[in-house]
């Protein structure tokens, strides 16, 4: 069938079961822009700046498990995409980033709004392509989203130069896409199931320890299934919350530099380590060498570069955390082994974690005449029965979701974790709130990210998305302050910020609904209040200024060396 | 310790800046590269030496075959093999030194590719060590130009009949 570019374009999105894209128009991308305003198939979110555009398709992926769409235009609206980018690249995101490009007679000569798009993102995507020939299209848009998808998923951007959209094509039958030099190992290796398993029942003081592998890989059931069958003691990194339920008795919340005392603990005492689809960051081992030093360790993960990458590995697992944790579980049922004894077995490693809990819980001083951080968080989790998708910006406020919001199911944590990018929630919210428009979603922010994005108040409203946000307020870049009190004899350089709109008024401004409270009595109602408000609310709690997130492991220093107030 | 890896890839636009970039984004080094197209249509063969500890040449190797457009990756090092480094040296040859010259080419089986009054250009092919030393013995009579190509290499095929 002959059609033109940009109309295979759309033909392609639909293939894909493309629903939602969002994006922002320019001189390059009009074609495209024309024939999507000729069809109500796929709709269009129209953000406010590009950033945005790659996060809410970024949190869309994350929510619905689908690929994530974006389209920009060529030059500033293509770097303006980059840090969106870098975000789901470095969370192993399946993005596909549509940008346009100048027509190919002018490519190289630095035409207006031309950039090298494809250079500039090579280090960022899992893979990304500039589509030269219009017989190449199709078939590299159904590459690109094969690629973005699979294996250990990634963003994958196309750069679509102006001719080769407006060039007539045939449109291709789909077949099946074949790489002959991309095949992802999906099914582990029986041989290394086996030696793992047996690691694990020799060993008398294992910890699962849990990243966002299990979540992209859809293996939470099966991760679960095992943890609860061997009483395995489970910890989760950032990224890993919500793939084991939080509020299980075997869950210890998040490890690392600002884990609990007791996953800290637990981990620098095991002797036997699961790693399933975490990659070993340093947010998470802290000082490599006393990083689980006593533990036989196992990991699981899809990509083979993670694995031994920062820490040597005893036994490593090649493959999808789904279809590995599934063989494990396989191996145990096949075998007669006493489960209640394997239970009974691990009681003096479970008394010793009740131990570490009961020394150090996770906890903070309350007040009566000052809100407290994780007193919102704490309400926000209470009234929303933990069910709410949460996203969140970068800083303080997001370490504090982290550990006061139990993440009970996948998918429900929505937040930068790799790079850390300020300005992610708010359009991760709406994002999150387009795939799941059911949902209860609620950005916990601060003040400094709120900024970073705020722009997107409008196409929040335009969109009538009832996206909630808790705006944590502390008038400080809180998580730097934090550290130049810890360790810069509290020199708060460029950390106060002097200057802060009136966040209710600003709210108001779009047309949402700002509310605020300085107290903690205020806290409850203003919390009911945006939960039955059937539209955008921002709720402005003014916080406790100069509360700081603990426990925390000061960077490079062991995991078990903890500041804990 | 050197380490001489062999990447066969899909000849596409930019692969060879995937492969760098690889290398300068995540601190490895690369001592030489040569890339040259292979029997097969559209399938680019490229060799590069570098070094580190065995799990940085772990790490290089897997990053490596991540690339998307990565066919194949081997170190060849690890296998016996055939390693080659070609030289073109221009040396100064004046009456004195001329013999000399053609004495030391003579022994290290140089072609003179080029003659003047004043110079010979000489062509020498072997093993990095190999191309040192004649550069060595070369050098006290005034070596002008040299140009060197990256090593190249070769699994030696199994011996077993």
């Amino acid at each position: 069938m002959k059609m033109t570019g940009t109309q295979a374009f759309m033909q392609c999105l639909e293939e894909e079961n493309v629903e939602t894209i969002f994006g922002f128009p320019g001189g390059a991308v009009i074609d495209l822009y024309d024939t999507i305003h000729q069809q109500d198939k796929i709709h269009h979110v129209l953000v406010r700046h590009e950033q945005a555009a790659v996060h809410a398709a970024d949190a869309y992926a994350r929510v619905s498990g689908k690929v994530g769409v974006a389209l920009v235009t060529s030059g500033p609206g293509a770097t303006n995409a980059v840090t969106g980018i870098a975000t789901a690249y470095l969370d192993s995101i399946p993005v596909v980033v549509f940008s346009g490009q100048v027509p190919t007679a002018l490519i190289g000569n630095d035409a207006f709004q031309e950039v090298d798009i494809v250079g500039i993102t090579r280090p960022c995507t899992k893979h990304n392509y500039l589509v030269k020939e219009a017989k190449d299209l199709v078939p590299t848009i159904r590459e690109a989203f094969h690629v973005a998808r699979s294996g250990r998923p990634g963003p994958v951007l196309v750069d679509l130069p102006k001719d080769v959209m407006a060039s007539i094509i045939d449109f291709p039958v789909k077949t099946p896409v074949k790489m002959r030099t991309y095949k992802p190992t999906y099914t582990p290796h029986p041989g290394q199931i086996e030696k793992a398993c047996k690691a694990i029942l020799a060993g008398k003081r294992p910890v699962l320890y849990i990243g966002g592998g299990v979540i992209l890989g859809n293996a939470h059931e099966e991760l679960t299934d095992f943890a609860r069958k061997l009483g395995i003691p489970v910890t989760m990194t950032l990224m890993g919350l919500g793939g084991f339920p939080g509020t299980d008795p075997l869950s210890m919340g998040m490890l690392g530099m600002h884990g609990t005392y007791f996953a800290n603990m637990a981990v620098a005492k095991c002797d036997v380590l699961i790693a399933v689809g975490a990659r070993f960051d340093d947010r998470v081992t802290g000082k490599i060498d006393a990083f689980a030093p006593h533990a036989k360790i196992i990991h699981v993960d899809i990509d083979p570069t993670s694995i031994s990458k920062n820490v040597e590995v005893d036994i490593p697992i090649v493959a999808g955390c789904k279809e590995a944790m599934t063989q494990m579980n396989k191996w145990v049922d096949s075998r007669e082994i006493d489960l209640e004894a394997e239970r009974t077995k691990l009681a003096p490693w479970h008394d010793q974690i009740k131990d570490w809990k009961a020394k150090h819980p996770l906890g903070y001083v309350d007040e009566t005449d000052i809100i407290k951080p994780q007193f919102v968080i704490q309400k926000l989790h209470e009234l929303t029965q933990g069910e709410a998708i949460v996203t969140t910006e970068v800083g303080q406020h997001q370490m504090w979701a982290a550990q006061f919001y139990h993440f009970n199911h996948p998918r429900t944590l929505i937040t930068s974790g790799g790079l850390g990018t300020m300005g992610y929630g708010f359009p991760a919210a709406i994002g999150a709130q387009m795939a799941a428009p059911d949902r209860m979603v609620i950005d916990i922010a601060g003040d400094g990210s709120m900024q970073m994005n705020i722009q997107e108040f409008a196409t929040a409203m335009q969109e009538r998305l009832p996206v909630k946000i808790a705006l944590l307020n502390n008038n400080y870049l809180g998580m730097v302050r934090q550290w130049q009190e810890l360790f810069y004899d509290k020199r708060y350089s460029a950390t106060p910020m002097e200057v802060q709109p009136d966040f209710v008024k600003v709210a108001e401004a779009y047309g949402a609904v700002g509310l605020r409270a300085t107290k903690p009595s205020e806290v409850v109602p203003v919390i009911k209040e945006a939960l039955s408000t059937k539209t955008l609310v921002l709720m402005d709690f003014v916080i406790s200024r100069e509360e700081g997130v603990f426990p925390m492991v000061p960077a490079g220093k062991a995991t078990t060396d903890m500041l804990l107030v | 310790m050197k380490h001489t890896i062999s990447v066969l890839l899909q000849n596409k636009p930019g692969v060879l800046s995937r492969v760098t970039g690889l290398f300068s984004g995540r601190g490895f080094n690369i001592e030489s590269l040569s890339v040259a197209e292979t029997m097969e249509k559209g399938v680019s063969s490229l060799t590069l030496v570098t070094g580190g500890d065995d799990n940085i040449i772990e790490q290089i190797t897997k990053q490596l075959h991540k690339l998307i457009d990565v066919i194949k990756v081997t170190d060849i090092s690890e296998t016996d093999n055939v390693e080659r480094e070609m030289a073109l040296i221009r040396v100064k040859a004046e009456s004195t030194t001329r013999a000399e010259v053609l004495r030391i080419a003579d022994i290290f089986r140089a072609r003179v590719v080029d003659v003047s009054p004043r110079s010979y250009a000489l062509e020498i092919t072997g093993t990095n060590d190999k191309i040192k030393a004649v550069t060595e013995l070369l050098k006290p009579i005034g070596i002008q130009e040299i140009i060197r190509t990256g090593t190249i290499a070769m699994t030696r095929a199994s011996k077993k009949p």
